[in-house]
């Protein structure tokens, strides 16, 4: 017992030193260092098209990387109807409908290389899909998380990135279907991830109310960072890899600064009393699109932690956005089974 | 044994508290300027910040024509 008691005192000593040398670099908020800036004009942005064809809520869309390939923009969108569904945003029109095994998909991912694409959610699994075949095949399905799949994101064609409900994130090799690293560190189900832009980090969010900052290659928990006071839904790096936004059932998004390991600049507002379920940001970071369970998308300055506008026309909550790599538009999708794109 | 996995528990959030409390701060006076910086030199290239001009917006009908 002597050895617990004297680690749990090391323990609350090590988090009172962090505490203070976060203080310490705390010499300023981003808001009020910003404060010369001029505010982010009211952004209004129009339903372009309204993507139809799902016929259950829709729980995630993934935009393809190279997004704009033969005049088409595409992107991937799961629901619980039991399919994946690849759009052309530019049309509207479905170029492929994939049957999923399990309807109780909660994740969908797009390669960067346009050839395959992922789901998973309750099975526990993370199926790999190749579009590229004849006809959709399966490719693998990656079985060894101990609870429902939250999130994955492709590094590659044979590189896949987890994260789940059994509290663990996971790097697996696609070709043999094994995980080359598990990421142990939360106490809570792993709700979202994402990668850095240079592709060697990657920051997960837990129903622990902690993010985490991950390095890829060896498997260590780099930074934590705390603050919010409920599940973190949705987490995104901001574009020059230096800071991560968060977004969370306690209705606020966060920014984080990596290398000043703290909190920022909370988003937040006493009207609003709905968790968010999804974020991204514009390319440049100054817009941060964030949807909640009140069933619209509110638009905030990052910079300065105001509202600049709010996108409302589902009928239902909003459970994922996303902003393509050109920037050109935002989409977002519904459990009252739409996807919007808006620009 | 429930009381040694808490013990390896334990040690192994000491052991990270440790790694988390050598990580080198900046201050946030200059993160802060730098996220600023960011998103100034690229707002000129964020089209849902500064408007997509209608002649160009590819989601728009090809009905709504600009005069060449």
């Amino acid at each position: 017992m002597g050895e617990m008691d004297q680690m749990k005192k090391e323990a609350e000593g090590l988090k009172s030193q962090i505490e203070a040398a976060r203080k310490a670099a705390a010499d300023t908020t981003l808001a009020d260092a910003a404060s010369g800036v001029a505010p982010a004009p009211r952004v209004q942005l129009k339903t372009r098209k309204t993507l139809k064809g799902h016929l259950a809520k829709i729980y995630a869309m993934h935009w393809a990387t190279d997004c704009r390939l033969d005049h088409a923009m595409l992107m991937v969108s799961a629901s619980q109807d039991g399919k994946l569904i690849i759009w052309d945003a530019f049309s509207g029109n479905k170029i492929n409908a994939v049957p999923l095994k399990s309807s109780w998909v909660m994740t969908c991912a797009y390669a960067p290389s346009g050839n395959l694409v992922a789901s998973g959610g309750l099975d526990n699994m993370c199926t790999v899909y190749n579009l590229k075949t004849p006809v959709v095949k399966t490719v693998k399905e990656l079985d060894a998380h101990t609870g429902y799949l939250s999130c994955a994101r492709f590094l590659s064609d044979t590189e896949i990135l987890t994260a789940s409900g059994d509290t663990t994130c996971a790097l697996w090799d696609i070709e043999t279907g094994k995980q080359k690293t598990v990421f142990l560190n939360h106490v809570g189900d792993c709700m979202c991830l994402a990668l850095s832009p240079d592709m060697n980090m990657f920051i997960s969010g837990a129903c622990d109310s902690l993010a985490k900052l991950w390095d890829i290659r060896d498997g260590t928990c780099k930074q934590t960072f705390q603050g919010h006071t409920s599940d973190i839904n949705a987490i995104s790096f901001f574009p020059s890899g230096n800071a991560v936004v968060t977004g969370s059932d306690d209705c606020t998004c966060k920014m984080y600064d990596l290398r000043s390991d703290q909190e920022v600049i909370s988003y937040q507002d006493a009207q609003l009393n709905s968790g968010v379920t999804s974020l991204a940001l514009s390319v440049s970071g100054r817009l941060i699109f964030a949807g909640y369970d009140d069933f619209n998308c509110n638009i905030w300055d990052s910079l300065k932690g105001e509202k600049v506008g709010v996108l409302s026309g589902h009928d239902n909550r909003v459970s994922c956005t996303g902003v393509p790599q050109d920037g050109m538009c935002v989409c977002t999708g519904s459990w009252d089974s739409f996807l919007k794109i808006w620009n | 044994m429930s009381s040694n996995s808490n013990l390896t528990s334990m040690r192994r959030i000491v052991e990270q508290l440790k790694f988390e409390a050598n990580v080198e701060r900046i201050k946030v006076s200059q993160a802060a300027a730098e996220l600023q910086q960011y998103c100034l030199q690229n707002a000129s290239k964020d089209a849902l910040l500064v408007g997509v001009p209608t002649g160009s917006n590819p989601f728009r009908d090809p009905r709504s024509c600009a005069l060449l």
